[in-house]
């Protein structure tokens, strides 16, 4: 515990604010995830903690090293755009396959797919499990 | 004093990040189906992402930063993967 005495109380109180600030959206988003009741409400719930979860604690960890250092501590950014820019990709694709999954059982939850434009040619392959 | 609210937030806040890593063992063992799953390891390891982070800032030491962006990263391929599966039922065609 040595090393935090040496932060400054003004620098102290903000860590603090963004480190519970981002823990707490964290928790909020996974306890979403376990409590909301359909795959497509909770798939919603933990992007909470991967945009401001992740933004509070890596601004809270790059505050502090940088305070500790006596210099500008920038390698936790790497980490927020890396999660920021990865997390709408995966969840995009898992969202998509659920959907297919669901329209390859005639689940009536999921909209049906919309017929294609006569104009594409043949008639369109309807989603078939390879 | 900045000792101790640092160590009250940290302790809260690795506290409140168990308890995320917790909830989402939880939909993972229990999602009613495999999508269910794959969105909870997502969840699940983004979680322990944070608490490696935390964990670094209270030991003051940056390793942990490098262990976290790898977890980061093979995170992402393995979710990736698993929604790939999900959807063909094979990986690599």
């Amino acid at each position: 515990m040595t090393p935090m005495a040496e932060v400054p109380l003004w620098a102290a109180i903000p860590i603090a604010a963004l480190l519970l600030i981002g823990a707490g959206l964290t928790f909020i988003g996974s306890v979403g995830l376990m409590r909301l009741s359909s795959f497509y409400d909770r798939i919603h719930a933990p992007t909470l903690g991967s945009s401001w979860g992740t933004a509070g604690i890596v601004m809270a960890s790059m505050g502090y090293f940088s305070v500790l250092q006596g210099r500008p501590v920038l390698h936790e950014f790497l980490l927020g755009v890396f999660v920021t820019v990865t997390t709408p990709v995966t969840l995009t694709l898992l969202a998509r396959a659920a959907v297919f999954r669901d329209r390859t059982e005639g689940n009536p939850d999921v909209p049906a797919r919309e017929p294609l434009p006569p104009a594409a040619g043949a008639a369109p392959a309807d989603g078939e499990p390879s | 004093m900045s000792a101790t609210i640092l160590a009250t937030a940290l302790a809260i806040a690795q506290l409140a990040l168990v308890l995320a890593m917790a909830m989402a063992v939880v939909r993972m063992l229990r999602g009613p189906r495999a999508q269910d799953r794959v969105l909870a390891l997502d969840a699940l390891y983004l979680n322990c992402m944070l608490l490696l982070v935390t964990l670094g800032i209270r030991t003051g030491s940056v390793f942990f930063f490098e262990a976290s962006l790898i977890i980061a990263m093979l995170g992402f391929v393995a979710t990736v993967a698993l929604a790939k599966f999900l959807m063909r039922g094979e990986v690599i065609e």
